[in-house]
């Protein structure tokens, strides 16, 4: 049995798909070459089998995402998370929010700041820094519109330059991306022992 | 091309040497992918169930939506005989008419989208495999216009 999950957990739920995954036993070789399966590597997830679907897409949505989130310079590791955290929580992609906050707390080090957006959403309280960054992430994800001029001043108020601002930017965009993916093609479950 | 060329830079109007241009040239190669993920998602070799005249016609509506006249242009250009659709005032008719809904709260009411509006898809018999083409779109579309406009804030305009 499994449940759907619906509130925000930084432990990490099982992610089960409201469509039929691609199978790899009957799959194309332009699927099988995006997927990267060989005789060794024949493990995709489910939500990777299910963007295979796509398979135009997929092949470009690796790197891209990766470049994002984890290329050197610019922005810090965890504070490219919290741009994710503030657009998963928008959209209220719970298995995604999960996920991020779990490895924002491994980086830093610390749960307090998770937990406190995770109880108090946008009324948490936060370092200036990180506040900035919320803010901005959350408007940008809740409307392109409803980011002001204010809110990119306050980014540089609080001391990002230019390089952080873009990455800030950057990665709260492709998590307007990744939970259209996530939270509209699956459900956040939790798989509970049977007796 | 320049990534002075790619839609988001262009857009924005983002310029060499400014310094949003600046900070973009620091991180051309993701502008670059998310200019080949355009080209997929919009004029893909396997269309599927969704022509490149039907894909254009919902990117111009999903930019729209999102209070982006300029770029809507740039897609209503593909849409060809579609792009009544790419109005976010058309309901559109039976099938259509449950995708362009799909589309709509998607692109705009996401929290809200629930298991109930992916078998409305499937009832009116859109593949699964169509039903993530039309996710990715979506998807794509919702960073592009973000990404824009973040870098029209960058360089001291209104979003």
């Amino acid at each position: 049995m499994s449940r759907v999950i619906h509130k925000f957990t930084r432990n990490v739920p099982h992610w089960q798909p409201r469509v039929v995954p691609v199978d790899l036993a009957t799959a194309t070789p332009e699927q099988l070459e995006a997927l990267q399966v060989t005789p060794s590597n024949t493990k995709v997830s489910d939500y990777v089998l299910t963007l295979a679907h796509d398979v135009e897409s997929l092949k470009v949505r690796s790197p891209l995402f990766n470049a994002i989130m984890y290329d050197p310079g610019g922005m810090s590791r965890a504070e490219r998370e919290l741009g994710a955290i503030a657009a998963s929580m928008v959209n209220r992609c719970v298995y995604c929010a999960a996920v991020h906050a779990d490895r924002h707390a491994k980086i830093e080090k610390d749960d307090s700041v998770t937990d406190e957006l995770f109880a108090k959403g946008e009324k948490s309280d936060l370092s200036p820094r990180n506040r900035a960054i919320f803010d901005f992430a959350r408007k940008l994800s809740e409307a392109p519109s409803q980011a002001a001029p204010e809110d990119m001043a306050a980014l540089r108020a609080a001391g990002l330059n230019e390089e952080e601002i873009l990455d800030l930017i950057l990665s709260a965009a492709l998590f307007g991306w990744a939970n259209r993916l996530m939270h509209v093609l699956g459900d956040p479950v939790r798989q509970e022992e049977t007796a | 091309m320049s990534i002075f060329e790619t839609t988001t830079l262009d857009a924005a109007g983002i310029t060499p040497g400014s310094p949003a241009g600046t900070a973009a040239e620091t991180r051309a190669n993701i502008l670059d992918m998310g200019q080949a993920v355009e080209a997929a998602v919009l004029r893909p070799l396997y269309t599927g169930g969704l022509a490149h005249d039907l894909r254009a016609a919902l990117a111009a509506r999903i930019a729209r939506l999102n209070g982006d006249e300029a770029l809507a242009l740039r897609y209503l250009d593909g849409a060809g005989d579609k792009a009544a659709l790419a109005d976010p005032a058309e309901p559109g008719e039976g099938r259509e008419a449950v995708m362009l809904a799909f589309m709509d709260k998607v692109a705009a009411r996401t929290r809200d989208v629930a298991a109930e509006d992916i078998s409305a898809l499937q009832a009116e018999g859109i593949s699964d495999a169509d039903i993530v083409k039309l996710c990715e779109l979506n998807a794509f579309m919702a960073y592009q216009i973000r990404v824009i406009a973040g870098l029209r804030l960058m360089k001291g305009e209104a979003a």
